[in-house]
């Protein structure tokens, strides 16, 4: 007998019987089906008891009501709260994607203090007194070397608690310089100031106006509260309302509109004093409006026997269409029908606000926007703007002030607004880093942020951080490393968006008042505290009057002492509101002193020098001009894109990580440039490689790049794809009102 | 000597040992499938502490469903959760051991238990208790066994390819079942819908047949 290979045969084929009859292959076949379609490294979501959350949305300003779906403790959908005011029942998409950021790794996880050089990126974590100590000794020793004016803080809103509680404590410390970022509404405030003498929000009526004539608002580009702009813009659709939009580039709202004009960028100010003209000659005002509740129609003269010319003679002599229409590219006849189709509306309303409105503008484009509105009679009346007064529920006892402080509070503004050159001016940050910039020893010695990211969001991002590198001390108090915080000494990390109580007032553009309520949806996932918190300890530890003017122990009895006897119907419902409120008639709107509105306020008459546009930065060796545009699908405030937003930009937006420019095909031509090349944009603030998009909806030798790409921070999903449009583009003081008045800037692009 | 008388003696030679070698490699890999491999595929794994449901029954009025409740949306809320326990169980009692780690290490800390669930089934079916125990009349025993009666939590064995249970398997490798309550596989399922003739479409997917369970 010998073993042999007949032998190691049949070992095999006994062995292959052995393992067919046992349950090995079945089972090994089960297994593994199983296994390829439940793969082991797939999420699945956790079972639990379902419960909602409402709240309100602070990820930016748009106002949006939101229910929060949860599974247990964990937040897991995000929809829209049914009867919160203007977004009633839905919500933008950055809301629905907000659950990304909320459980974000990288949300600043622990107070940080940084150890490197500034953006270098090197961060220690440290305790919270550790912080806290910190930063009250830092401030104590500005305050004992008589710099308490240095401190400024920076937010994106000063109405609510959290603004309250940041002025507050800048008045006891001793500063004036509480900063909120630039918006559409520094320039809308500013021409109710002026026009109507009343400290008050410019809102729209907008459900209710039977004619839109919008000067580049983006209407469902996120401009004012974006989900009731949505849902205003679908009922003109069904109530058959006419939306016109004016301006150079096809942007969504431009696309749904039922007449867009291509105006040269710029030069809406020209066109609505030529809709003035037209509505001024055929006498297609309203005549009511304008005999009885209003002067500086006509010409006068003032108290020192000065004749001064009224606003009918000022736009007779200077803007008719045949005018405007050289200046703007939209012809006479156009503009001679707009300006009838408009007044013959029995509820006209012009709007103005470039794209989101993150940039103020002219103030004088906004004041004959306004003096639009007026001329047909629609302000404080049903379907038109109201100046509706500002939240005014925080009464709190004004901060306790040693000499320190009254000494400080007198120095007068970094910015300069509220000086003699700009009276009228709250808050002019875009001011501030050439401020800084030009001086010896910066103005401002410490920063608080919070809120707000104007590392990148203000224009001229590298001056921004010229003059961020030359303040001392900046404290950031956001929950993602945004580049702010990335420029940062010492980050205080507020609780998430959804992990914290706030009062959200005023919606922006909402024709009621407002007081949404953010709460906890889940409990703070990290070693984070509320910036309220924060502030009243850093207050406490300072100690005397600053002490003294924070008497709450915790943020939370601060707000719910400023909500008295609201407080418990606010957290059952989440809102607070008046749906009945109207804005005052005519007879008690204005507070000018004549008690009535005014087309020229006596104080701004531009007198016989006509209206200029706002000169852009740039010589003619540049042969474009480059305009940003906003988009719902990017967040350019100061909150960026969560991964499940970008997904959705278009290829034509974003393309890998370049960023696309819009040119238009004949401009392309002439240029030499194609379709989906890389091409270098040149302006007189920067460079970048771009790739060109080939669009017939944007005006020849007009260029457009989207605001909200390019970012450096927030997380690893956002950073590096595409350009910050603030790297190119610089602000331009408006002459006027010392707001940001940039509508582009002049460029060239040439193939890389 | 010829060649041609050697060979079948040769063949006849390998012939015998051709036998004892396929036996040898049946029964070999017989052990294997049957014995091996089960060993093999499950890891044997430990809840973090016992529990005596026995115990635990006697001392609740409503039977299983005062701890395994139907939620007020109707659904199911599946394993207690630390704070049902607690409300009992703030304290120490009695003098196991496992009552002291349950107490010390997770109602202290308020940790929930990670219990390890023998009936856990993969994310792509929908089964709602609500449907079989509520509107089917079905009680608890018939797919989870005499489980209200056990003093002690068995081994929990992790079938190491799937991540699943060996409960839903069963115990037995060759798959075969005495009761109903023995396997937990989609046949299972399937035996009692075609018995009971359950043919109605999901609510979910307003589809019939697959979808009745499969999402």
């Amino acid at each position: 007998m010998k073993i042999d290979r007949r032998s190691f045969l049949s070992l095999g084929v006994g062995a292959g019987a052995g393992i067919a009859l046992s349950p090995l292959p079945w089972k090994l076949t089960d297994d593994s089906s199983i296994w390829t379609q439940m793969w082991p490294w797939t999420p699945v979501p956790r079972d639990g008891a379902v419960n909602y959350v409402n709240t309100a949305s602070t990820i930016c300003s748009g106002g949006c009501g939101l229910s929060v779906r949860k599974i247990d403790d964990r937040a897991v959908k995000v929809e829209g709260l049914k009867g919160y005011p203007g977004s009633n029942g839905n919500a933008c998409i950055h809301c629905m994607a907000g659950i990304q950021m909320l459980y974000s790794p990288n949300a600043v996880k622990s107070p940080m203090k940084r150890t490197g050089k500034r953006g270098e990126g090197k961060w220690q974590p440290i305790s919270w007194d550790e912080a806290i100590s910190e930063t009250a000794k830092k401030l104590g020793e500005l305050r004992e070397s008589g710099k308490a004016s240095t401190l400024a803080c920076i937010l994106n809103s000063d109405y609510g608690t959290i603004p309250a509680l940041f002025k507050q404590f800048l008045n006891a410390f001793g500063s004036p310089n509480f900063m909120r970022t630039p918006s559409y509404q520094d320039a809308y405030e500013m021409t109710l100031a002026l026009m109507h003498q009343t400290d008050s929000m410019a809102v729209f009526d907008a459900e209710n106006a039977d004619f839109v004539l919008s000067f580049g608002s983006g209407i469902i580009d996120g401009w004012g509260s974006s989900v009731r702009m949505f849902k205003a813009n679908s009922s003109w659709k069904e109530k058959n309302v006419k939306l016109v939009q004016i301006e150079p580039r096809l942007s969504n709202t431009a696309a749904k509109s039922d007449q867009w004009l291509p105006v040269n960028p710029g030069t809406e100010l020209i066109l609505a004093l030529g809709i003035a003209h037209v509505i001024i000659t055929e006498s297609l005002y309203n005549k009511d409006f304008v005999e009885k509740y209003a002067e500086g129609f006509e010409d006068w003269t003032d108290n020192e026997g000065n004749k001064q010319k009224g606003f009918k003679n000022f736009v007779l002599e200077g803007y008719s269409p045949s005018y405007a229409a050289r200046v703007t590219g939209i012809e006479a006849n156009t503009i001679v029908k707009l300006a009838k189709d408009f007044a013959g509306a029995s509820a006209p309303l012009a709007l103005c606000g470039r794209g989101q409105g993150t940039t103020p503008g002219s103030i004088h484009e906004f004041m004959a926007v306004h003096a639009l509105n007026a001329l047909v009679g629609n302000i404080n009346k049903k379907g038109g703007i109201w100046a509706m007064p500002k939240p005014d529920y925080i009464k709190w006892e004004q901060a306790k002030l040693d000499d320190t402080a009254r000494e400080g509070l007198k120095v007068p503004r970094a910015d300069g607004a509220g000086t003699e050159k700009f009276p009228h001016a709250k808050y002019l940050l875009t001011r501030l880093p050439e401020v800084i910039n030009s001086a010896k020893e910066s103005p401002i010695q410490a920063l608080f942020v919070s809120g707000a990211n104007p590392a990148y969001t203000l224009p001229d991002t590298k001056a921004v951080a010229k003059a961020f590198a030359s303040i001392p001390f900046i404290v950031s108090f956001t929950s993602h490393m945004d580049e702010t915080a990335e420029m940062a000494d010492i980050i205080l990390p507020n609780h998430g968006h959804f992990e914290r109580y706030e009062d959200i007032p005023a919606p922006p553009g909402y024709n009621k008042p407002v007081v949404g309520l953010a709460r906890p949806v889940i409990s703070p996932q990290h070693n984070t505290r509320h910036v309220g918190d924060t502030l009243i300890a850093i207050a406490g530890k300072l100690g005397g009057t600053i002490a003294e003017s924070f008497p709450w122990k915790s943020y939370e009895e601060c707000l719910e002492k400023t909500m008295g006897e609201n407080w418990t119907s606010i957290q059952e419902s989440g809102v607070i509101t008046n749906p009945d409120y109207e804005a005052p008639g005519w007879d008690t709107a204005f507070e000018t002193s004549s008690k009535k509105f005014a087309f020229i306020p006596g104080n701004h008459n531009p007198g016989n020098n006509s209206l200029q546009i706002p000169v852009i930065e740039g010589n003619d060796n540049y042969r474009l001009t480059l305009i940003p545009y906003d988009s719902m699908r990017l967040a350019a405030g100061p909150v960026g894109n969560t991964p499940f937003v970008t997904k959705t930009v278009s290829e034509k937006v974003l393309k890998g990580n370049d960023i696309c420019i819009e040119i238009n095909p004949k401009t392309a031509e002439k240029y030499g440039l194609k379709q989906g090349q890389y091409a270098i944009l040149t302006t007189p603030k920067g460079k970048a490689k771009v790739k060109t998009e080939l669009s017939p909806g944007i005006m020849p030798d007009i260029i457009a790049m989207p605001r909200g790409l390019g970012h450096t921070g927030i997380d690893e999903y956002l950073a590096g794809k595409g350009i910050n449009i603030n790297e190119l583009i610089g602000p331009v003081e408006d002459p006027a009102s010392g707001l940001d008045a940039a509508w582009g800037i002049k460029a060239d692009l040439v193939k890389a | 000597m010829s060649t041609l008388d050697d060979k079948p003696k040769e063949v006849s030679d390998s012939g015998g040992f051709a036998i004892l070698f396929f036996i040898v490699g049946l029964v070999a890999s017989l052990v294997v499938g049957w014995v091996v491999f089960p060993k093999l595929l499950y890891s044997q794994k430990k809840q973090p502490f016992d529990f005596n449901h026995q115990l635990h029954n006697e001392l609740v009025d409503d039977g299983c469903q005062s701890c395994h409740f139907f939620r007020e949306d109707g659904s199911y809320a599946g394993v207690p959760k630390l704070e049902q326990c607690s409300g009992c169980h703030e304290e120490v009692q009695g003098e196991t051991e496992d009552e002291a780690v349950f107490v010390n290490e997770y109602v202290a800390n308020n940790r929930e238990v990670p219990w390890l669930i023998y009936s856990r089934q993969p994310d792509c079916v929908f089964f709602s208790h609500a449907a079989h125990v509520k509107a089917g009349q079905m009680d608890c025993k018939t797919c989870h066994g005499d489980i209200g009666t056990s003093t002690t939590l068995k081994v929990y064995e992790e079938n190491r390819i799937t991540g699943y249970s060996r409960d839903i398997w069963g115990k037995n490798i060759a798959g075969f079942k005495k009761n109903t309550w023995d396997r937990m596989k989609m046949d299972d399922c399937s035996e009692c819908h075609v018995k009971l003739g359950v043919n109605q479409t999901s609510v979910q997917t307003q589809k019939g047949a697959c979808f009745v369970c499969h999402k």
